[in-house]
């Protein structure tokens, strides 16, 4: 963890597995089980199971990391469904960004409510960081975790330094 | 104290803090809390600028944002900012101030020649003059216009500052912090909602700063607002804004705010911004954004010690400064007059008040004559005499019939004008909010929005103080859904007068020689809008235009409704019949620095990196911008120019192999049971025979029939295939898939994942790319017999996961091998160390864009221009003549997409082998053609070819195909036309030997 | 900036969408005429009022759907699915 702001740190994330499923309701339903989720996650919202995470950025479409390296039992679930599983494990890059100011400094690259009234904490979407296209999920009421192409990732870091540097200033969200 | 003219003990600057700057080199002393118009006023100064065409002597006319004439150069180097208002900059120890617009000096300007021309200077002068001779306009006239014309210079160091940008989101947003707005943001901040309160001055206050008479709850004005400043405080849901602008009132109630941080700091801290835009969404907005007084127009107006008489109050009670020692005051309003008598009780001699009304009465008039000070009823101001300032005022009567009498000359050092006040509309109009004259107060006032926007207090015509306290809670309950707010009671206070006066001030005899301004910025006087009238233009847009007036920087906060009373006198038709222009953004100047905000250098916009940047870094590589992507053009060697190491680069591949990051393209994963039979109505070309493990070259058309990309298909298994396009395509390919499966085929089971990052694409090309890559890949039979030209194989290399596709962009044995892109690095380590032995080189897109020009293959982007079918371009060969639909079919049915004159692809050699053409020459029949000529084609790639040795080149004819060996010609600016003559656009290996080694 | 109400994700900002073009524009089969196919193409209507036009989520969920907006004061009047019909919003200006 780097702290690119008082009180705010900024830090790479591992390498993880993650796939992209798309499908109708029944592909859905069947990876939530898969995953140990009673039904699939309402729109914009992230979920954990026994068997991995899964997130839902859009209607037919959930982003699922799973708890392990292999993804057999999605596949099984999904066997008898029409369904597409992708996987771009390399395709993200994440970061975790987190402190006092953390929702401030995204806000100095986003369009989005970042009040935890608006923007709650399990809540993820698809967005722009400012020309970049990027998911934020509030993993805690200071704690985001952020993924971007990799290509962009230097940029979105650049982005993020450059913001926190001048966040203290006479900033004071409402 | 400082300055002759301050007075001690009054305003609000801290005496106990001076502060040094300079001004046109020279030292000037101040106060912390003064701008550089009051510590100049403070020594008695009003010049302080040149104006903009007749480079007349100026000095400032208001005390705010709104100021016309006092505009400076602020700071050195990179952080010189001109134009600045030197009514709003905050001084601060060490600043440089230069004035601006006069050469050699403020007090001795050549340029003020431009005022002896005046009269052969009117409106639209430049649009007339200037016509002709044509020529003569970039070399000699707009070069002398630009010297002398124009305000202050850019500078042209880079800008150090660093500036920020912030979204932000509320319920409310009350823009002006006067005491409407300050009651507007505590009821709605009292009533629970998000409220952000913003104003563009150092502290809240607004007409409250410069008002030491009313009483609100038997408290002077300030104490007041320091009182409801501090209850603003304390409640979290309200956020305070002051040195921060609203400057542009977009859709949805999107508002831009400017606040400025660090330039009223002499050391500001090391990270401080300069400046941050906010942009604001805001449920509801209240606008409290004040009334300006109107200037009055008459001859020489715009003399150094002529000012707004609000103005002077603000010098007096702001800054402890008296604008002047003797002051002759011309008003139609009654709040000159209690400007005059405070700056009576502060010891200025106030010569005469000059009354354009017949009969001013009412208490605060009669308070003036009760101290002696003359009233005049039913003057007016002939004229302004003085030159570098005031010297007097010329005032006479307005007869019965509106004529006005011999006047007689008061000696003076200073003239306070009050047209009265006008409503500042900006921020309503800016949210396309209608506006609606008001004929008491004879001015414009906000009408319907579509927004979600309130105006409260003066800036809605409001005037009396308890109404526009009542007027403020009332709009802030209503933005916050509020029930009960606040409650004050004004308990001194002078009444709104009637009156206020708009256009030219009578006069007597001609005016025609008379310069009475209207827009004191862009020198725009009451002559040059009636002779615009005159001279036929009816439309207050196009007078606007004609004569620049409201134009300028300030956007005609001074000038327009002075503007507008002229044109409907002149016209004879009411104000709101004539109409008002249009107010644009920004409300005030706004910095480039502040726009452009975090990007700039290198994070202007996303550089995106291939996997193998870092290791073509490493080589010496010199890249080129594809996109946003940074791409590996060529690897020169030492004393290598690009020609050379792109021709070495080329020869590597054709002879040996070539190795080259592909990880740009764009990739596409389709995948569902209704995969084949998307790919079948989304590309023209056939899929459902393609077996798994085969590639093959895809094109897509949009519905008009024209190429939109290209890249190669795999198919991975029956319902999943890999897709490329272009790497500029690549958005634009998965948007249009969607688009059609989501809007035209949602019965359809697919769907579709970018992988254009997940996948690295290696590119390994050349004759000995097999035995580079046989011993690499685990257990994989990649011989020729076991893998062809245009299949693909999943498996691994060296344990990393791949998709392997053999497929050639070069016209060589190719393979471009597919990784996780976190892992491409290390394969392409091994590939390369194999390679050695080999012979291998990096090549670069350059040595890619020859190559594949060689073989004749198409770039979409570069042979097509978005007007070329398949057929056009040599690819009628891959659209499926049996599928019922596709996206495109019908349109290629059309008699004009099959037309034999269509612009075809062909190859063009020009009769010198050295001579390479240039890229978008045009193709005519003859050598000698005369202009006009219409043009047979155009070149559309053009190299040298190290292959061939010699140049080639692809170009778009008219039926070139049945045109072989035609000659044509290739005009050049200079020198005779070049002979070149059509032939095959493939160029190298036409049997295709070489592809399928 | 427009706020658009995207039926998935709920109000956001414009920069987050791609415009569409005008909504209920049917794709022909592929033997109609050329004058259906030219209307199909190129024909609009450039409505001054209550425009029924697409839009995609392009940084949000990626789906496209329909917003009836007009065109005179960018008020949106209805956010609905794509397959769905025009609602009937009136007279609203």
């Amino acid at each position: 963890m780097i702290e690119i702001a008082e009180g705010c740190a900024l830090a790479g994330l591992p390498p993880m597995v993650r796939l992209v499923l798309q499908g109708r309701a029944a592909a859905l339903e069947a990876a939530a089980a898969s995953l140990g989720l009673e039904a699939p996650p309402p729109m914009l919202r992230a979920v954990s199971g026994a068997g991995g995470t899964a997130l839902r950025l859009g209607p037919f479409e959930l982003l699922v990391l799973p708890a392990s390296e292999g993804w057999a039992g999605l596949d099984a679930a999904l066997a008898t469904v029409p369904h597409s599983l992708v996987e771009v494990s390399d395709r993200n890059v994440g970061f975790v960004l987190e402190g006092a100011r953390a929702a401030d400094i995204l806000a100095g690259l986003c369009p989005l409510d970042f009040a935890l009234s608006s923007f709650p904490v399990g809540m993820v979407t698809r967005t722009l960081l400012d020309k970049a296209g990027a998911m934020i999920w509030r993993t805690g009421a200071q704690a985001f975790h952020i993924e971007v192409w990799r290509s962009f990732g230097p940029y979105v870091e650049g982005q993020l330094r450059e913001v926190a540097r001048g966040i203290s200033f006479s900033l004071l969200a409402v | 104290m400082s300055g002759a003219f301050r007075l001690a003990g009054r305003g609000r600057i801290d005496t106990a803090r001076p502060v040094v700057f300079r001004f046109d080199g020279r030292m000037v002393r101040g106060y912390a809390g003064d701008t550089v118009a009051s510590a100049l006023l403070a020594e008695g100064r009003h010049l302080m600028g040149r104006s903009f065409k007749y480079h007349r002597p100026r000095g400032p006319v208001s005390a705010g944002s709104d100021e016309p004439n006092a505009l400076v150069g602020v700071g050195e180097g990179g952080r010189y900012t001109p134009n600045l208002r030197a009514t709003q900059v905050e001084i601060h120890d060490g600043m440089v101030v230069v004035s601006q617009n006069r050469a050699p000096s403020l007090r001795f300007d050549i340029g003020a020649l431009n005022t002896l021309a005046a009269p052969v200077l009117p409106a639209g002068f430049y649009y007339k003059t200037f016509m002709w001779p044509r020529g003569f306009w970039d070399k000699v006239y707009e070069p002398l216009i630009r010297r002398a014309a124009g305000l202050g210079r850019a500078p042209t160091a880079p800008d150090p500052d660093h500036y920020a940008l912030h979204y932000a989101h509320c319920d409310v947003l009350v823009a002006g912090g006067g005491p409407a707005g300050l009651a507007a943001a505590l009821a709605a901040g009292q009533a629970g909602a998000r409220v952000i309160l913003c104003d563009e001055n150092v502290e809240f206050g607004g007409s409250l700063l410069v008002d030491t008479h009313s009483l609100i709850d038997g408290l002077p004005g300030m104490t007041w607002v320091a009182r409801i400043v501090a209850e603003l405080e304390r409640l979290p849901n309200v956020q305070l804004l002051t040195r921060c602008s609203a400057f542009n009132y977009g859709p949805h109630n999107m508002v831009a705010l400017n606040q400025r941080l660090s330039d009223h700091l002499a050391a500001p801290p090391a990270d401080m911004p300069r400046e941050r835009i906010w942009q604001v969404r805001a449920r509801d907005v209240v606008l409290a954004a004040g009334a300006l007084e109107r200037v009055l127009v008459f001859e020489g107006n715009d003399r150094p010690g002529i000012m707004l008489a609000s103005a002077a109050r603000t010098y007096l009670h702001r800054y402890g400064v008296a604008c002047g020692r003797k002051a002759v005051v011309v008003t139609a309003d009654d709040a000159a007059y209690r400007v005059a008598l405070d700056l009576a009780e502060a010891g200025v001699k106030i010569a005469a008040i000059a009354d354009l009304r017949p009969t001013p009465g009412g208490p605060v008039v009669e308070a003036v004559q009760s101290r002696g000070i003359a009233v005049l009823p039913a003057t007016t101001i002939q004229r302004a005499h003085g030159h570098l300032r005031v010297t007097g005022a010329e005032l006479a009567p307005i007869g019965a019939d509106g004529t006005v009498g011999r006047g007689r000359t008061i000696a003076c050092d200073l003239v306070l004008m009050s047209g009265g006040f006008t409503p500042s509309l900006h921020l309503h109009s800016q949210a396309r909010g209608a506006l609606r004259f008001d004929d008491a107060l004879g001015v414009y006032v906000p009408g319907e929005s579509v927004e979600r926007v309130r105006s409260a207090g003066s800036c809605r015509g409001i005037f009396a103080l308890d109404e526009v306290l009542r007027d403020g809670v009332v709009a802030g309950l209503a933005a916050a859904g509020g029930e009960t707010g606040p409650v004050w009671t004004v308990t001194r206070q002078d009444a709104p007068g009637a009156g206020g006066f708009a256009g030219a001030l009578p006069r007597r005899g001609p005016g025609h020689l008379a310069l009475a301004f209207v827009d004191f910025q862009n020198d725009v006087t009451a002559k040059d809008v009636k002779l615009a009238v005159r001279e036929g233009f009816r439309s207050i847009e196009h007078v606007k235009r004609y004569t620049t007036t409201g134009m300028a920087t300030d956007q005609g906060k001074g000038s327009n409704v002075n503007a507008l009373a002229i044109v409907s006198d002149v016209l004879g038709r009411t104000p709101q019949e004539v109409g008002l222009t249009t107010y644009r953004p920004p409300y005030t100047p706004v910095t480039f620095g502040a726009f452009a905000g975090h990007a700039r250098g290198d994070q202007f916009d996303p550089l995106r990196l291939p996997p193998m940047d870092a290791w073509a870094r490493a080589q010496g590589v010199v890249f080129e911008d594809v996109g946003l992507w940074r791409r590996a053009r060529y690897f020169p060697r030492a004393g290598e120019d690009m020609a050379a190491a792109v021709a070495r680069e080329c020869r590597a591949v054709r002879g040996a192999a070539g190795i080259f990051d592909a990880s740009t393209l764009g990739k596409i994963e389709v995948v569902g049971p209704d995969a084949a039979e998307f790919m079948n109505r989304f590309y023209v070309n056939a899929w459902t025979k393609l077996s798994i493990g085969k590639c093959r070259y895809g094109l897509v058309c949009r519905d008009s029939g024209f190429v939109y990309d290209d890249g190669v298909v795999g198919r991975i298994a029956t319902d999943r295939f890999h897709v490329t396009t272009t790497t500029g395509g690549a958005a634009g390919v998965l948007n249009m898939m969607e688009d059609y499966l989501q809007t035209e085929w949602p019965d359809l089971d697919v769907w579709l994942t970018s992988i254009t990052e997940q996948w690295a694409v290696i590119a390994l090309q050349g004759p000995r790319a097999r035995d580079i890559l046989a011993p690499l890949v685990d257990g994989l039979d990649i011989s020729a017999g076991a893998m062809p030209h245009m299949t693909l194989r999943e498996g691994s290399i060296g344990g990393v996961p791949m998709r392997l596709f053999r497929v050639s962009f070069t016209g060589e044995l190719g393979y471009e091998i597919n990784v996780p892109s976190r892992q491409a690095q290390a394969v392409w380590d091994r590939v390369w160390q194999a390679g050695a032995v080999f012979g291998l080189m990096p090549y670069g897109t350059e040595a890619m864009h020859v190559l594949r020009a060689e073989k004749g293959y198409l770039i979409v982007g570069q042979e097509t221009d978005g007007t070329m079918t398949p057929g056009d371009v040599g690819c009628g060969w891959a659209v499926s003549k049996v599928k019922p639909d596709f996206v495109g079919k019908r349109a290629l049915a059309l008699p004009a997409m099959n037309a034999p004159d269509r612009l075809q692809m062909v190859g063009v050699l020009t009769d010198d082998p050295q001579e390479v053409l240039e890229e978008g020459m045009q193709l005519v029949t003859a050598a000698e053609t005369p202009v006009p000529a219409s043009a047979e084609g155009h070149v559309t790639s053009s190299y040298f070819s190290p292959a061939l040795g010699r140049s080639i080149a692809i170009a778009m004819v008219k039926g070139g195909r049945s045109r072989m060996g035609a000659a044509l010609y290739a005009p050049r600016l200079e020198g005779p036309a070049l002979k070149v003559t059509l032939v095959d656009p493939v160029f190298y290996d036409p049997e295709g030997a070489r592809l399928n080694d | 900036m427009l706020l658009i109400d995207c039926p998935y994700c709920g109000p956001r900002a414009e920069i987050e969408f791609a415009y569409g073009g005008e909504a209920h524009i049917a794709r022909p089969a592929a033997d109609v005429s050329e004058e259906e196919w030219e209307a199909f193409l190129y024909l609009r209507d450039n409505t001054k009022g209550v425009l029924a036009e697409r839009w995609r989520h392009a940084h949000g969920c990626g789906r496209f759907f329909n917003a009836l907006r007009d065109t005179r004061t960018d008020r949106f009047h209805a956010f609905y699915e794509i397959g769905t019909p025009r609602p009937d919003v009136g007279d609203a200006a």
